[in-house]
């Protein structure tokens, strides 16, 4: 598999490269949908790619989708292509045919990013995917990322299925989590690499402050956040390739809760770092800085991912605390 | 990000099994340890566990068979360590010669070396210390002074060195000395050479220096007039910066960087129950250590691929010294004394204070950032 996940990553890379701009970002806050690049994205067949491929698609595991969905972040693509993947993958686990075009993702009660534009919407309440064609959208947005994200009149399911019992009774939520934070990784690492540069360009008292012990301190604690960050989303995604959604529920939590602490930190330095110019509108860091804000509260912010292994690991106890961290993947590798 | 590579790593195949052992070992052994040992853990020293340890074949486990050792993999090492680690065993009398010194001897000791050191390591029965830290020579440790001066038939070895744990307990120690001309500011990092040195040869003295707990767990070293033989130079004269700044990828590579405090959790969690506090904050703990496990381990892997990981060892060592600092500061606003045992609360107490030295030993949080501000490319 990681043959065509590093061709798709590679093509990703470069769609956003060429195709994501400041510019891009600002009018689909406004509310315009970037028509051309969800067209490409389409024309590669990413929406579909973690379908199975005698279905239609590329066959991609959580892991592969981890990997795309980090690259998504790292340019703040503003397409929903991270829910239109998870939402096509669910289906396609209860045996459902995603059909063509975007799949919004209902997660929970939160509003549908881009919802406005879905033919489809998908819905996984207690182990079961419905497919469903919203009747009407209440238009919303982000608060802090401004991304549309709009509430669905949603009408009767155009059908139905089951999921495999590996994935339990919080699907949406947990592959949610797992987007968020592999998007919230992608944008720490683009945000760490705009400051070093940012540092090592911007001088003041003669030299680069990059050369300041004070400021190198605060980016390589960065750098620790970005690096956990990344390989708590790795290891949240082959967890749910071995053991199913539910059965990776610690690792997704993990990655979820490490995601959205790194996110506060991270965010805290780089804009200390860019001092007054990155406070401002003009300067393309809050593109990235605020939807690390609103990805560590999407699927679920860390209070609640932390709390349910909390419980957990106290149900457990103390006894059982090292022997559960350790047998995680040894169980099924033995 | 800027050439730092962390890719997961599975640990062996016999993993199981193998901590199933582990663990009804340190059962029996920890049965009767008080808090101060987990609190210690690996700056602890207990040669009667170390020989223990040894006559299992957990010490010099990956090293070749002609020497006694395992010929093991760097992996099932890694889940030795953990176990061991994960319950604050006192391994501090092996600890240093199965991390680092063994590893140097074998990497570039002389056959003659390797046969006398190795196998005593491996049994358990001879304990190193690190001789790096001098009075003057702390995070700047290549500007360190003392000199081994060649003589006859070996070395004459004046001068100071510090914060060595556990020196007036070990056999040898291992130490940078300074062999080339009078220090010239330019060219600092030449001139250094390792030694293996006997603790107990005529001219040294060691003094125990009281620790902040109150525990004699460092010391101060003495050299006077200190005469070494030729054979106990460690390596190429000369290139002891290069050779030592290799051996601190091993150094900072391990989980004792970030697992210190664990046994804290472990011991504190059943009666953090009925704090409503309590699951978020576990939870929040259990992500970030699960974490630091897996980055651990992917440098583990890189060390087993032959590789030197230096600058990522770095970053988890930073990174899990945060991690096992804050832990006992976390547990204290959820622990409610009126509920909790008092060898919970004395383990709180020990580890709060023993938390200081996390950030400091092995490379302070500031050098350790340094080196990770410039892999980033700051200059």
């Amino acid at each position: 598999m990681s043959e065509i996940r590093d061709i798709l990553v590679e093509q990703v890379e470069r769609l956003l490269a060429d195709r994501t701009s400041p510019a891009l970002l600002r009018a689909a806050e406004a509310g315009t949908w970037p028509e051309a690049l969800w067209a490409e994205a389409e024309a590669l067949g990413l929406p579909l790619a973690m379908v199975p491929e005698d279905q239609g698609g590329a066959g991609l595991g959580w892991a592969d989708a981890a990997a795309v969905w980090h690259v998504l972040g790292r340019h703040a693509a503003p397409i929903p292509l991270g829910e239109s993947m998870a939402a096509a993958a669910l289906l396609s686990a209860a045996g459902i045919a995603a059909p063509a075009g975007f799949i919004g993702l209902g997660i929970g009660s939160e509003p549908v990013a881009w919802g406005r534009r879905a033919s489809h919407l998908a819905v996984a309440p207690g182990g079961a995917v419905a497919l469903h064609a919203p009747t009407g959208w209440q238009q919303g947005r982000g608060l802090i990322a401004r991304e549309p994200a709009d509430r669905p009149s949603l009408g009767p399911a155009l059908t139905e299925g089951r999921l495999p019992a590996a994935h339990g009774p919080d699907a949406a939520l947990l592959a949610g989590a797992l987007l968020n934070a592999a998007r919230i990784a992608g944008a720490l690492e683009a945000v760490l690499d705009m400051t070093v540069d940012y540092a090592n360009t911007r001088k003041q008292f003669g030299r680069a402050i990059g050369g300041f012990q004070a400021v190198q301190q605060l980016l390589a604690r960065c750098a620790g956040e970005v690096a956990a960050t990344a390989v708590a989303v790795t290891n949240a995604g082959r967890a749910a390739d071995r053991r199913g959604l539910a059965g990776a529920e610690f690792e997704i939590a993990s990655a979820k809760v490490v995601a959205g602490e790194a996110a506060g930190i991270a965010a805290d330095i780089v804009h200390q770092v860019h001092a007054a110019i990155g406070f401002t509108d003009e300067h393309p860091l809050h593109l990235h800085t605020r939807r690390l804000w609103g990805w560590r509260d999407g699927a679920g912010p860390e209070r609640l991912w932390a709390s349910r292994i909390g419980t957990v690991a106290l149900a457990r106890g103390g006894s059982n605390l090292w022997a559960d961290l350790t047998s995680r993947d040894e169980e099924t590798a033995a | 990000m800027a050439g730092l590579r962390f890719d997961l790593r599975d640990t062996p195949a016999g993993a199981p099994a193998l901590r199933a052992t582990l663990r009804a070992f340190l059962a029996e052994a920890g049965r009767d340890w008080p808090p101060i040992v987990p609190a210690y853990s690996w700056m602890g020293f207990d040669r009667d566990f170390s020989r223990e340890v040894g006559k299992r074949g957990w010490i010099g486990m990956t090293w070749p068979a002609a020497y006694g050792g395992g010929e093991r993999s760097a992996m099932e090492r890694y889940v030795v360590l953990e176990e061991m680690l994960a319950v604050g065993a006192p391994v501090g009398a092996h600890w240093i010669g199965d991390r680092q010194s063994g590893p140097l001897i074998l990497r570039l000791g002389t056959e003659e070396q390797r046969r006398e050191f190795l196998p005593r390591i491996i049994r358990g029965e001879l304990a190193f210390a690190i001789g790096l830290s001098e009075p003057d020579s702390g995070s700047d440790l290549a500007s360190l002074r003392t000199r081994a001066e060649k003589v006859p038939g070996g070395w004459r070895i004046n001068g100071r060195k510090v914060w060595t744990t556990n020196a007036h307990r070990c056999d040898f120690m291992i130490a940078l000395l300074r062999t080339g001309p009078a220090q010239d500011p330019k060219a600092r990092h030449q001139g250094l050479s390792q030694f293996l040195v006997d603790c107990r040869l005529s001219g040294i003295s060691i003094r125990p220096i009281l620790d902040l707990v109150g525990e004699e767990g460092f010391n101060e070293i003495t050299f006077d007039d200190v005469f070494v033989p030729d054979s106990m130079l460690v390596g190429t004269e000369g290139q002891g910066w290069e050779q030592a700044t290799a051996e601190l990828a091993f150094e900072r590579a391990g989980p004792e960087r970030y697992l210190s405090s664990l046994p804290l959790l472990t011991e504190a969690l059943d009666d953090l129950r009925a704090e409503p506090a309590a699951p978020e904050a576990v939870g929040r703990l259990l992500a970030r250590a699960g974490t630091l496990r897996q980055m651990s381990l992917a440098v583990a892997g890189m060390l087993q691929d032959g590789k030197t990981p230096a600058r990522e060892a770095a970053l988890v060592k930073d990174a899990g010294n945060d991690y096992e600092q804050a832990l006992p500061e976390k547990l204290r606003t959820l622990i409610d004394p009126a509920r909790t045992p008092p060898q919970v609360q004395e383990m709180l107490g020990l580890m709060t204070m023993v938390a200081r030295s996390y950030s400091l030993r092995g490379g302070t949080r500031e050098i350790l950032r340094g080196i990770i501000a410039r892999q980033l490319g700051l200059r």
